[in-house]
């Protein structure tokens, strides 16, 4: 019984840092009708940059809420203007084009960047050398959040722990959450939004700038993966170049079990997603974790491939 | 039905021919199965992604299913022969036996990953099939009847190159008739247009299947013929490196175009062999130079993806075909 | 519609038919492909002047270049030393390198240009087991001795008696720790977190547990992980609860640091184990404070004071800077056996330089004193280091 609400507890909380990146791959689907692939790598760059910001604030702001807040914004902002660019140089130009064209070139930013940041690359300036690129291997995480027991109840032998990160993780997100209904349906830009989404040539004909809340929709997804990514690094401790794109698959699956391009559901499927793996690391073997996210989402497209909350919908010609 | 057959026959004849010819030259017929391989992988994905428009990045993951299929055949098949045949033409007849196995696993699997998600929009078929692909590594890492982590050896070698480049010129032929025939309009009209063709009463789920258990049969094949001429199967062998090394000759080659796929298979098999010994000799010897470049290699290629569609989203050849333009010519001689 | 599609199908089983019929009588060239070679090492010694030239196959980029430097610079400081002491028979020995990328199909091609264009006499290489494996039937097949300076999967050295290997094998290893766990360091009841997709760690893992539990420990669990894994609290909560005084880790050192800093947060703080997949200085930065007081067992220790390894230790520093570590030590190893090998071998065809191998006995190796036992594993001592200020210290030595 403890066991199981332990493995409960732990579901809940990775699946909360799922449901924050399948909210980026959910906004882009929404109003682009592509699959941003980068998604997960962007993430990884946001997790990077953290990492350095911590790296350079020094150990002793670590734990400090000062010191934390400043590397989620630097790391959050840095992303969103990332996501800016690719989303300018790589996206725009192809929007017009057929489909399958970005969809490429998705999964060649996505490469590169995965590939990338695997060179060792670093340059001498005045006698210190700066590393540019971080290389392959996974580095430790500087501990920004010292993990401790926030809550345990039960005996010695028997007992469910709740850690601070969890916690703090779960209030994140669920902030960004809410955060993210309210500006979708109760402001202008969140109108301009659905708007886009539902045809953006009508919506350009209504005078809605389209380029702009593409742009918009892009950097506040890649500022929620960057979110996500340092829950993720503060939770596991560690960063690798790797990383982004394991995550960012699970979350697409999570964002299609709920019904790609809608907000509630990608929470709920990252949430059951993440629970899944959970129970199937806590029964079974963890060798088996990676095949379920993916067995699980060829289950949900034969049965109901439109997901959870999803619609079904004409394509419109 | 003979006219149709005539060339694979004389195809198999040149190819028994030439390995007859340069069968003892090891390092040669090695490495042009390698490329031959790659070849096969490139000309069958170019069906479905090029071809169909649909774009599945987990072919590595039919390759494997391919290769573990066709070894543990012939690994448990490797005492038997065909007791009136002398043993060289056992040994073949099983090795066949083996591949055709192989592709009709793959094959499988490609009905099972497709018809789910190729009923939806083709990026769909991307997530899928990448998943598919880990599923994959996932199972024969935990079985260790294939091997586990370490791999499947003992396989017994029997595919030379001659082989290779028969089921090479097999797929080739497949892709030429597949790409004039009927269907291959049909799966043409989905590229352009999937709502105008299905409007237009074709049954594009129906298609799309067929197309990807086609490719994915040959991709099985590749994999097999790769467990007979490489000592060793391993999960390694067959990630998502593997799967976007054939995305990128197809993209590069031209997205539809079955001589551009086979050109840039052919090219960047042996590029990074060329690159290397090019660098290692300016280096002085010393590989770290070499190794430099082989480690930007995969970078390049993501950032290439991106270029290309940038530039010229239809590849480097589109849709054109060597063989088009050997007719034209001929036609203009002619004239 | 389908006449064209389905014409083409069935030439495609024609042909497929035609093929099995017409293919196989003529197709003598693959078997051929291999027994003419056979031949070709022997007749070859007409050429009995000039440099010997061997072979080395080994991962000089991708995911394990920094295992295959180390073992090159091994091999090379090797041949230097038996090149300024005069050769092999009055010749001098080259080394050709080939970079396999660590992928077994390029082992397996580098192998057949080393074995066919450039008619090497003998093949040393590689690291990796899977990538051994690809290369040991090539050699096999082609009666050209191959020695292995660090692959310990048992099956490597079974392809055939060809293939030599200068290292302990796994279960050897497994063995070490768990005498040394229950022994020295008196431990009554240990626990293991494996890595299931690694063949190493599950073989450590056999081993450790039979061995300990013969000595009259016991294993109070098995917990499992996978390559690649982040999060390993589950299974460190579970090891929790069973109150172990040692933890086993038979993993590599990126997943063990992970995985120790994880287990000092969990309040476990039982002393860990490992095995030579610890062997990296990644480890301390990953694993910090978490990771010292653990035990590892290892091939050699540059702390070993014998004047032959510090004398190694010094050519290999002035060369190359930096201490050589376990791998560039068999590579030194492996590449010196061979070279024994060859002085003594009447000729330097494949079977007559076999043999030589097989005879190998009490041969003064950096990582240890050398014998091939009838399956072509040395036999030789394993060390024990400790973790003491974010260093390996050495504690002990275990004989087999």
């Amino acid at each position: 019984m403890y066991g199981f609400l332990q493995h409960l507890i732990n579901g809940l909380a990775a699946g909360t840092i799922y449901a924050l990146v399948a909210l980026g791959y959910t906004m882009v689907y929404g109003v682009l009708k592509l699959i941003n692939f980068a998604h997960g790598d962007v993430m990884m760059v946001g997790v990077y940059v953290g990492y350095a910001v911590a790296f350079l604030m020094g150990r002793e702001h670590f734990g400090t809420f000062a010191g934390v807040m400043l590397v989620f914004l630097v790391s959050m902002l840095a992303c969103a203007a990332f996501g800016l660019l690719i989303e300018r140089f790589a996206y725009r130009p192809l929007r017009e084009k057929p489909r399958l064209t970005s969809l490429i070139t998705a999964i060649g930013i996505s490469f590169a960047l995965s590939y990338g940041f695997q060179l060792d690359l670093a340059v001498n300036l005045g006698g210190t050398s700066y590393t540019l690129l971080p290389g392959a291997a996974s580095r430790a995480f500087p501990e920004i959040i010292v993990p401790n027991q926030w809550f345990e109840f039960g005996s010695d032998d028997q007992s469910v722990i709740i850690w601070n990160w969890q916690v703090i993780s779960f209030l994140i997100a669920a902030a960004l959450m809410v955060g993210l209904q309210l500006l979708v349906f109760k402001t202008r830009f969140g109108r301009a939004m659905r708007a886009v989404s539902f045809d953006h040539r009508v919506a350009a004909l209504l005078g809605i700038p389209v380029d702009r809340v593409i742009a918009g929709t892009f950097m506040l997804g890649s500022a929620l993966a960057a979110c996500a990514g340092l829950l993720y690094a503060i939770k596991d401790t560690s960063v690798q170049p790797l990383m982004g794109m394991y995550i960012g698959l699970k979350a697409f699956v999570a964002a299609v079990i709920g019904g790609i391009g809608n907000v509630p559901g990608a929470v709920v499927g990252a949430l059951a997603l993440g629970l899944c793996e959970e129970f199937v690391v806590g029964y079974t073997s963890s060798s088996w974790r990676d095949a379920v996210a993916f067995g699980f989402l060829i289950l949900v497209l034969l049965a109901k491939p439109e997901g959870l909350f999803g619609r079904v919908q004409a394509e419109k010609v | 039905m003979i006219r149709g057959a005539a060339p694979a026959i004389l195809a198999a004849v040149g190819c028994i021919a030439l390995q007859a010819l340069l069968g003892e030259w090891a390092f040669f017929g090695y490495l042009a199965s390698l490329v031959g391989v790659n070849v096969i992988l490139a000309v069958s994905l170019n069906v479905i992604n090029g071809m169909t428009g649909q774009f599945s990045i987990g072919h590595a993951g039919f390759m494997a299913v391919g290769a573990y299929t066709g070894g543990i055949l012939s690994l448990a098949t490797a005492q038997d022969r065909i007791g009136v045949l002398p043993e060289v033409v056992s040994d073949q007849l099983f090795l066949v036996g083996s591949l055709c196995a192989g592709g009709t696993v793959a094959a499988l699997c490609g009905l099972i990953v497709g018809l789910p998600s190729l009923r939806l929009r083709g990026d769909y078929l991307a997530i899928v099939t990448l998943g598919f692909g880990e599923i994959i590594r996932v199972i024969v890492q935990n079985t260790q009847a294939l091997g586990g982590a370490l791999g499947l050896s003992g396989v017994p070698q029997r595919a030379g190159f001659g082989m290779v480049w028969f089921w090479v010129f097999l797929v080739v032929l497949m892709a030429r008739r597949l790409a004039a025939s009927p269907h291959g309009r049909s799966l043409w009209a989905i590229r352009e247009d999937e709502v105008a063709a299905e409007a237009m009463g074709v049954d594009t789920t129906s298609y799309k299947v067929r197309a990807f258990v086609l490719s994915s049969f040959f991709a099985g094949v590749a994999g097999a013929l790769f467990a007979h001429f490489v000592p060793i199967v391993n999960p390694g062998s067959f990630t998502f490196v593997k799967s976007m090394e054939i995305v990128v000759m197809i993209v590069a080659g031209g997205l539809g175009s079955t001589t551009g796929a086979f050109t840039a298979a052919v090219f960047l098999t042996l590029l990074p062999e060329g690159m290397r010994s090019l660098f290692t000799t300016l280096g002085g010897g010393d590989p770290s130079l070499a190794q430099k470049v082989d480690q930007v290699r995969m970078p390049i290629y993501g950032v290439l993806l991106v270029l290309i569609m940038l530039t010229r989203p239809q590849g480097i050849f589109g849709t054109h075909e060597a063989w088009d333009a050997v007719a034209r010519w001929r036609k203009k001689a002619r004239a | 519609m389908r006449s064209i599609l389905l014409s083409a199908f069935a030439a495609l089983a024609v042909a497929t038919l035609g093929c099995e019929k017409k293919t196989a009588p003529v197709e003598p060239p693959k078997p051929a492909d291999v027994k003419p070679l056979e031949g070709k090492p022997a007749p070859a010694p007409a050429a009995d002047t000039g440099d010997i030239i061997i072979g080395e196959v080994g991962s000089l980029t991708g995911s394990e270049a920094a295992f295959g430097i180390s073992t090159r610079n091994g091999i090379e400081l090797a041949l230097e030393d038996a090149n300024a002491a005069g050769g092999v028979k009055g010749r001098k020995v080259k080394v050709i390198v080939y970079d396999d990328q660590s992928k077994p199909e390029e082992a397996a091609s580098a192998t057949t240009r080393l074995i066919t264009q450039d008619k090497v006499k003998l093949v040393l290489g590689e690291v990796a087991s899977s990538n051994s494996l690809a290369m040991a039937p090539i050699c096999q097949d082609n009666k050209i001795p191959m020695i292995s300076p660090s692959s310990t999967n048992p099956s490597v050295t079974e392809k055939g008696d060809y293939i030599f290997r200068v290292c302990f094998i796994d279960p050897f290893q497994g063995f070490v720790m768990a005498k040394y766990a229950r022994e020295e360091l008196k431990f009554k009841n240990v626990a293991i977190l494996k890595d299931v997709k690694s063949a190493y760690s599950v073989g450590l893992t056999e081993v450790f547990e039979r061995k300990f539990a013969e000595m009259g420990g016991k294993v109070l669990g098995i917990e499992s992980y996978a390559k690649g894994d982040t999060d390993f609290r589950s299974q460190l909560t579970a090891i929790k609860k069973l109150k172990p005084e040692g933890l086993y880790v038979p993993g590599y050192y990126n997943d063990v640091g992970i995985i120790a800093r994880q287990a000092r947060e969990l309040g476990l703080k039982t002393v860990m184990m490992g095995g030579d997949g610890w062997d990296s200085e990644k480890l301390f930065e990953l694993g910090g404070k978490a990771i010292e007081g653990s035990f590892v067992s290892n091939h050699y220790s540059p702390e070993d004071p014998s004047p032959q390894v510090q004398n190694f230790i010094s050519k290999y520093k002035g060369k190359f800077g930096g201490v050589p570590d376990s791998l560039a030590a068999l590579g030194y190893d492996a590449a010196n056996v061979a070279i024994e090998a060859m002085k003594r071998a009447p000729d330097l065809s494949g079977p007559a330089l076999r043999d030589e191998i097989a005879k190998t006995k009490d041969f003064p190796g950096v990582a240890g004193t050398i014998s091939m036992n009838e399956k072509r594993d040395a036999v030789k001592p394993a060390v024990v280091l400790q973790v003491v200020d974010g260093k390996f210290k050495y504690v002990a030595t275990v004989k087999p």
